[in-house]
């Protein structure tokens, strides 16, 4: 089950695995791939690398079977390679690791992965050989446990295994680090290369370049569903890959000199537990932030940050310990009433939570706005008002939308995030909690949201960045902690910050140390 | 290949077509239905939805049914609208309609025969109060142990419906009724009497008292925060959490106007049309509310018509079984397909129908 | 009052014939809501294979094309809940309701040729010396063939559920059914099977209900039962095992509560005969704490976006 049988041939460096001619996908209104060709040999580690949008997701839908072209062919090994659906390309030996939307919570590892291979052997013996190829490559992994159970590290290498067991020829892996501390990025890493110098090529979707330089052999650049350039990473520079990918120069948010006063928000001995089956309760989490600072939360998701950010929001109350902001105890208070006394939020799943995804912009002005900017007179709404305010916020944070009364998922990502955010930050608050603010956000559209949010905390707003992206809170934050199963680690400095440091913050290679709690 | 493409909007143009093409559509398929019962099926849709409104003969008995008929549908229907619309399933009105009848007769009753202006209100009060509690039985076990309100307020249905013949043969039955069950008649006890507000209309307080739903009920969904509420409960449970509703607050208010809202449709119809209490006084009413408020598309107004629609099936079924022989389960059919044909056409409002290159898998 | 009127073991038979309708449909709906989908219309595909098996059974007289005929019938009628919901997106509970209200009507207008026929015997299965054993004879060797039919049903959707390959691909699709459509396997096809079954099944136990429990047709026999076996799943947490648990919990309070009637205790006739429902609930209260074993999908509508 390991790839003792690739062994015994001689490895042709020069041979062709995999290339793609001119593939060309359209939906209405967006052309997602236009006449887009590379090709990938046995063992190569090749980058897609492109902004949100960029289209690489439909590339590899294509590969994998799941999206038929509209025009263009792909060829495997010399031959026609037309999967008409995933099992097609599982049996040519095409495997993907998703970055969501694969694993099933309720049911068990083996399960798991005996539903992503075509002929499963006995669950016993499927078992034996989860842990021997788990052994083999660094990836522990217990095949009885639950899979809503696992960290989010963990049901990635149980993408991963499902995919080893078939002996892939070629490994997708889509995004594989937005899920993991910077320790068990590395793990994956030596998993990766292992595998590569085995003979299994990899096609590695990213839009962050200093892994990719790390990792990969070859790089094609996607923008706007075209192909810009096919490059080596290794000889550009990330600043070069950068404005490849996004086209434009990057701007870089700017800080005015600011001082931190006085403490904002207060948070002491919270705890919760999780209403949610396989949801993650919090644990004594104490921090302040004050007038004028960003504190960037950091670690690897669903490791409390949606249950931090309903805790501050009022969506759910405390089991035990207090928030207070400006001194007084809010803990016991519905989301109204926090925010009248100006405590906001803008929660990271922005369809169905952030806004009502069939209800207008002006519905959605009104949803979160309707007490601070006195939207409603005694109960009655004030519609023109909503409206009014809803254009305020369009005009303010350039938000594209033909009119106000288009429903919110009409928007694109960017878009729907800069008008969540917008939102939240024109009722001026003196606390403001965002849950991944750029998190599927095109390069312009995720700049402008972290200018927004330091203007704002330069005119003496305490700002909650909650982020999996470490990047972007090193470049906005003035202090930095980590939540790591619904612990939250001391704020510390970010000036002098380690990646290292960062890593353990964020709890260090998740189960692989003897040391982990 | 026939695809689907999602809207990015829902299309206005088809959220007002879609139920007159199911009514048209369900008039198709009810002729060939009434076809395959030997009947004649333009004859048959005539007598069903012409006669009662024009017949020389038939009108002027059937016109003031409409209203009689309506009214209930009307009133229940837009009770559980509000909730359907925030993903809280009341579907147990037939209980809550019986329940509040009892209640509302029980008061009347226990006055008789004393003859005062403040019983007719006091029972209609009754009626209202029985109704709401018995529909708070499935809210307050759905807010405090999760338990789903759709099967307890189901099986309230029967629950109500064995109490309703208990006390028609026992606690409600009337004295003087030489032992049949059933209570006395309310037409015969003057201020307790839901009379006819106008002669020959068919409107009494019941049918009012709808109207007055339907505006109350599009005013609190257009113009007030609570409605907008209800909406944005429907529409993502998660956002309306977040922008601040109570849901537990909410399913308790929702359940509460539905019930209430049967219980008066059930005491308006009692001391009414009905007349007395016994067995079988509930046709379904609260059932045949369940097709009114998605044929009304769960908006007052379009409410208002379905209801009035639906009371003309009825009307012109029973004016069917009497010239025709028409079966009169043929009518509940009927009234079935077009609930299924209005959810089938629903797909029109939400996706564009695409033929072309299908998707992959 | 006369309780000694009440032969054990004639209760504890009859009780098995009463259950069986109820286990029928509950195990029907629990494929069904495993695939994760949720249909309410349970009541009204009992009802009309009631009335489908009644008029085949009496037209032909043979129980068996009677029970063959009722579980075609509501395979059909569920398989029109399975296109709105599936192929059309539609509600499911709203579509759920439209099935039952629609099953109603359409079993009064079918069954009102049937009203004063009495349907040919459904014979007992012989089993041998095995019904001539004392009191467990009696208990549970004396019955017709669709009780055993629903026991074994019962062992075989349990089997498959828990060992077969096509059973764990069906849970998937309950638990999630974007991953599942990721891996290449046709969610709706599934589901529209599970949905067939689920409505061959009621129809199985409506036509027990006609055929061998009551043995005649009224309007509306079904009483609610399949809104009572929608509740059973609820109960039994989405677990075999239990669904034969809490249908057997069923029959006895309706066998009892029956005999109670016949042996003339002093509690008002209507009150005995609400108590099924009642107690219903209260279960439902019981088991709200334990129950989030629901599969995760059940309910949401599925559209295929690439």
């Amino acid at each position: 089950m390991t790839k003792d049988g690739t062994e015994g041939e001689p490895k042709v460096p020069d041979q062709t695995l995999l290339s793609v001619n001119g593939l060309t996908k359209a939906y209405p209104g967006v052309v997602a791939n236009n006449n887009v060709s590379f090709s990938i040999k046995p063992g190569e580690v090749h980058a897609l690398l492109g902004e949100n949008g960029a289209g690489k997701s439909t590339l590899v839908k294509m590969i994998y079977g799941l999206v038929r072209p509209d025009s263009g062919d792909m060829a495997l090994n010399g031959a026609p390679y037309t999967p008409s659906e995933p099992r097609a390309a599982r049996a040519s030996g095409v495997a993907m690791v998703f970055q969501h939307f694969s694993l099933f919570d309720a049911l068990s590892v083996a399960e798991n992965i005996a539903l992503g291979m075509e002929n499963p052997p006995k669950q016993n013996v499927l078992s034996a050989q989860i842990r021997e190829v788990s052994e083999t490559y660094g990836l522990p992994l217990d095949p009885e446990r639950l899979v809503g159970e696992l960290s989010a590290g963990e049901r990635q290498r149980v993408e991963i295994i499902r995919c080893l067991l078939q002996n892939p020829k070629i490994l997708i892996m889509d995004e594989p680090t937005s899920v993991l501390t910077p320790q068990e990025v590395e793990i994956l890493f030596e998993t990766l290369r292992k595998l590569s110098a085995e003979g299994t090529a990899i096609l590695y979707i990213s839009h962050k370049l200093d892994e990719i330089r790390a990792l990969c052999d070859s790089a094609t650049i996607l923008r706007l569903g075209e192909v810009v350039d096919i490059c080596n990473p290794h000889e550009k520079t990330a600043r070069e890959l950068a404005e490849m990918m996004v086209g434009q120069t990057l701007h870089t948010p700017s800080r005015k000199p600011h001082k931190q006063e006085g403490v904002v928000l207060q948070v002491s001995d919270l705890s919760m537990r999780s209403a949610t089956a396989f949801g993650t309760s919090l644990k004594d989490i104490s921090f302040s932030v004050h007038a004028g600072e960003v504190l960037g939360i950091g670690g690897v998701a669903g490791n409390g940050q949606d249950e931090l950010l309903a805790a501050i929001s009022g969506e759910t109350s405390p089991d035990a310990g207090t928030v207070t902001v400006h001194g007084t105890p809010v803990q016991h208070l519905g989301p109204n009433q926090r925010r009248k006394l100006a405590i906001l939020t803008a929660p990271e799943e922005r369809l169905g939570h952030a806004a009502a995804p069939d209800m207008s912009l002006i519905e959605n002005a009104l949803m979160t706005g309707a007490i601070r900017e006195n939207l409603t007179n005694r109960g009655f709404l004030k519609w023109g008002a909503a409206k009014t305010f809803a254009e305020k916020i369009i005009a303010n944070f350039d938000v594209r939308t033909p009119s106000p009364n288009n429903a919110a998922r009409a928007l694109s990502g960017g878009n729907l995030q800069k008008f969540v955010v917008g939102r939240e930050i024109l009722q001026r608050p003196d606390v403001l909690v965002v849950n991944q603010p750029t998190w599927g956000v095109d390069a312009a559209a995720a700049a402008d949201i972290r200018q927004a949010l330091l203007d704002l905390a330069a005119q003496g707003s305490a700002v909650i960045a909650i982020s999996q992206d470490l990047d972007e809170l090193m470049e906005i934050s003035d202090n930095f902690s980590a939540l790591n199963e619904g612990r939250l680690t001391a704020p510390r400095s970010v000036q002098g910050l380690t990646v290292d440091e960062i890593g353990l913050m964020m709890g260090g290679a998740h189960g692989m140390e003897a040391a982990h709690v | 290949m026939i695809r689907l493409e999602k809207r990015p909007v829902p299309s206005k143009l088809w959220t007002y077509l879609t139920p007159i093409a199911a009514v048209v559509a369900t008039m198709v398929a009810g002729g060939i239905l009434f076809a395959f019962l030997g009947k004649d099926p333009v004859e048959v849709i005539r007598i069903i939805f012409w006669d009662p409104l024009f017949h020389p003969d038939f009108s002027a008995y059937s016109r003031p049914q409409l209203l009689v008929k309506a009214g209930p549908l009307i009133l229940i229907a837009i009770g559980l609208s509000l909730g359907f619309r925030a993903g809280i399933w009341n579907i147990g009105a037939e209980g809550q309609y019986i329940i509040g009848a009892i209640c509302g007769a029980a008061v009347g009753l226990a006055f008789y025969p004393m003859d005062a202006w403040f019983i007719f209100p006091l029972m209609i009060i009754a009626g209202a109060i029985g109704g709401l509690l018995w529909a708070m039985i499935p809210a307050l076990l759905k807010t405090r142990f999760g338990t789903n309100e759709i099967l307890v307020s189901l099986m309230l249905v029967y629950v109500a419906s064995n109490q309703l013949a208990s006390v028609s043969q026992g606690l409600l039955r009337n004295p003087d009724g030489m032992g049949f069950p059933g209570s006395r008649n309310f037409q015969q006890y003057p201020a307790a009497y839901n009379a006819e507000l106008i002669a020959g209309t068919g409107m009494h307080w019941g049918v009012l008292t709808a109207f007055l739903a339907v505006i109350a009920a599009y005013i609190l969904l257009n113009r007030h925060i609570l409605g907008f509420q209800i909406r944005l409960t429907g529409e993502s449970p998660r956002a309306a959490r977040f922008s601040g509703v109570r849901p537990k607050l909410l399913i308790l208010f929702c359940m509460g106007v539905s019930g209430a809202a049967a219980g008066l449709a059930g005491i308006f119809e009692v001391s009414g049309p009905s007349g007395q209490i016994n067995i079988s006084f509930n046709a379904g009413y609260g059932f045949t509310a369940i097709i009114v408020a998605f044929l009304g598309r769960l908006h007052p107004v379009g409410i208002l018509l379905a209801g009035l629609l639906l009371a003309l099936t009825y009307i012109g079924g029973e004016l069917a079984q009497l010239m025709l022989g028409l079966p009169a389960a043929a009518i509940q059919v009927f009234q079935g397909m077009l609930l299924f044909f209005l959810l089938a056409m629903d797909v029109f409002t939400n996706y564009r129908i695409r033929i072309g290159s299908p998707e992959a898998a | 009052m006369d309780l000694s009127a009440i032969n054990p073991a004639a209760l504890l038979a009859s009780l098995m014939v009463a259950a069986t309708p109820i286990l029928l449909a509950a195990i029907g709906e629990m494929v069904v809501e495993k695939s994760g989908v949720l249909n309410l219309g349970v009541e009204g595909m009992m009802i009309t294979g009631a009335v489908t098996g009644f008029a085949v059974a009496v037209e032909t007289q043979s129980p068996f094309f009677g029970f063959v005929a009722a579980a075609a019938a509501s395979a059909v009628l569920s398989l029109v809940f399975g296109f709105l919901t599936l192929k059309l997106l539609s509600n499911q509970v709203a579509t759920g309701l439209a099935l039952t209200l629609f099953g109603l009507g359409l079993s009064a207008l079918i069954g009102q040729a049937y009203a004063e026929q009495r349907p040919p015997s459904t014979a007992r299965l012989d089993l041998g010396f095995l019904s001539d054993l004392p009191f467990f004879g009696r208990v549970l060797f004396s019955h017709d063939p669709i009780v055993y039919l629903s026991l074994a049903l019962l062992v075989a959707v349990w089997a498959f559920l828990k060992f077969a390959r096509l059973g764990l691909v069906l849970r998937a699709v309950g638990e999630n059914h974007d991953a599942a459509h990721a891996l290449g396997y046709k969610v709706v096809r599934i589901r529209m099977i599970a949905i067939a079954f689920g409505g061959a099944c009621a129809g199985l136990g409506g036509a027990h209900l006609s055929l061998v429990r009551v043995a005649q047709w009224t309007d509306g026999m079904t009483a609610g039962a399949g809104w009572i076996a929608l509740a059973i799943v609820v109960f039994a947490s989405w677990k075999a095992q239990r669904v034969l648990l809490g249908a057997y919990l069923f029959g006895g309070i309706s066998v009892l509560q029956l005999n109670l009637q016949v042996a003339g205790i002093p509690v008002p006739v209507e009150y005995l005969s609400m108590s099924p429902y009642i107690i219903t609930i209260l279960v439902l209260v019981l088991i709200s704490r334990s129950s989030t074993a629901a599969p995760a999908s059940l309910g949401k509508p599925f559209f295929a976006t690439s």
